[in-house]
């Protein structure tokens, strides 16, 4: 199977609101238990999970749909500051594949109450365009999926 | 290198529209004419140039006058831009933050 080997860079943002104080939702990243609750596609067989939350401390999250590839996700944790920021780096692989190479940030800010969460992640995605999962991966379904977080 | 943040933003915002996707989704099966178009959809006609006008601009459907017919179809370039990684990316993460709203909504005291 031939791969055709392409770079795409990009950046997103994601702002979220939760009625719950910012120590609240940044213990939700931080605790390995809490984390593993939400982080994990639950359509997806999980066969590891571990987070070891700290500057230089790793998570390694894998596993995949069934019968597809088994995706491999590790994080280093490179900026922690409690209750207000996390950074950190991380690759995902599908099967032996690397597909992406990323830094993320998130940032909690307190709005009344809540919370404002504010989530970008910058990135290099590779051979991303032409492997054969996307190539499947039905137009349709993907305007439906595309509709539904956009609607929110 | 190209800079995809520009026509991506264009892209969502038009495919942000129900009615508008419906028109993308009917699109892919082939082209189409502005009325062929708006006769499944149960919307007027210059409602339905309203939307295409939306999806024209965000570079996902071309439209071509030929006489007194105007036919559509969509830029599969475009599409496959919008397709990318980075959407199911994007994704991934908005289904991991509307479960760690589930969890933090437990777990209120």
């Amino acid at each position: 199977m031939s791969i055709t080997r392409s770079t795409e860079y990009a950046t997103f943002t994601i702002e979220r609101s939760y009625d719950a104080a910012p120590e609240r939702v940044y213990a939700a990243w931080a605790s390995r238990d809490t984390k593993r609750r939400w982080f994990g596609d639950p359509e997806s067989t999980p066969e590891a999970y571990d987070l070891d939350f700290r500057v230089g401390g790793l998570e390694i999250s894998r596993g995949g749909p069934p019968g597809g590839p088994i995706y491999t996700y590790v994080a280093t944790y490179q900026d922690i500051v409690p209750n207000v920021r996390i950074a950190f780096s991380h690759t995902i692989d599908a099967g032996e594949d690397r597909i992406s190479v990323c830094v993320s940030t998130v940032e909690f800010k307190a709005n009344g109450a809540g919370t404002r969460m504010t989530f970008t992640e910058q990135g290099v995605f590779l051979d991303g365009l032409d492997t054969p999962a996307q190539r499947q991966h039905g137009t349709n379904e993907l305007l439906d999926s595309l509709g539904a977080y956009l609607a929110k | 290198m190209l800079n995809y943040t520009p026509p991506l933003d264009l892209v969502f915002a038009a495919l942000a529209d129900p009615t508008r996707r419906a028109i993308v989704e009917r699109l892919t099966e082939g082209p189409a004419s502005v009325s062929q178009l708006a006769q499944p959809l149960t919307i007027s006609l210059p409602a339905v140039l309203q939307h295409l006008r939306v999806l024209e601009t965000s570079g996902l459907v071309h439209t071509e006058k030929t006489g007194r017919v105007r036919t559509c179809r969509v830029d599969e370039a475009v599409l496959h831009t919008a397709e990318s990684w980075i959407v199911e990316r994007r994704a991934i993460w908005e289904r991991r933050f509307d479960r760690l709203g589930a969890v933090l909504a437990e777990t209120t005291d």
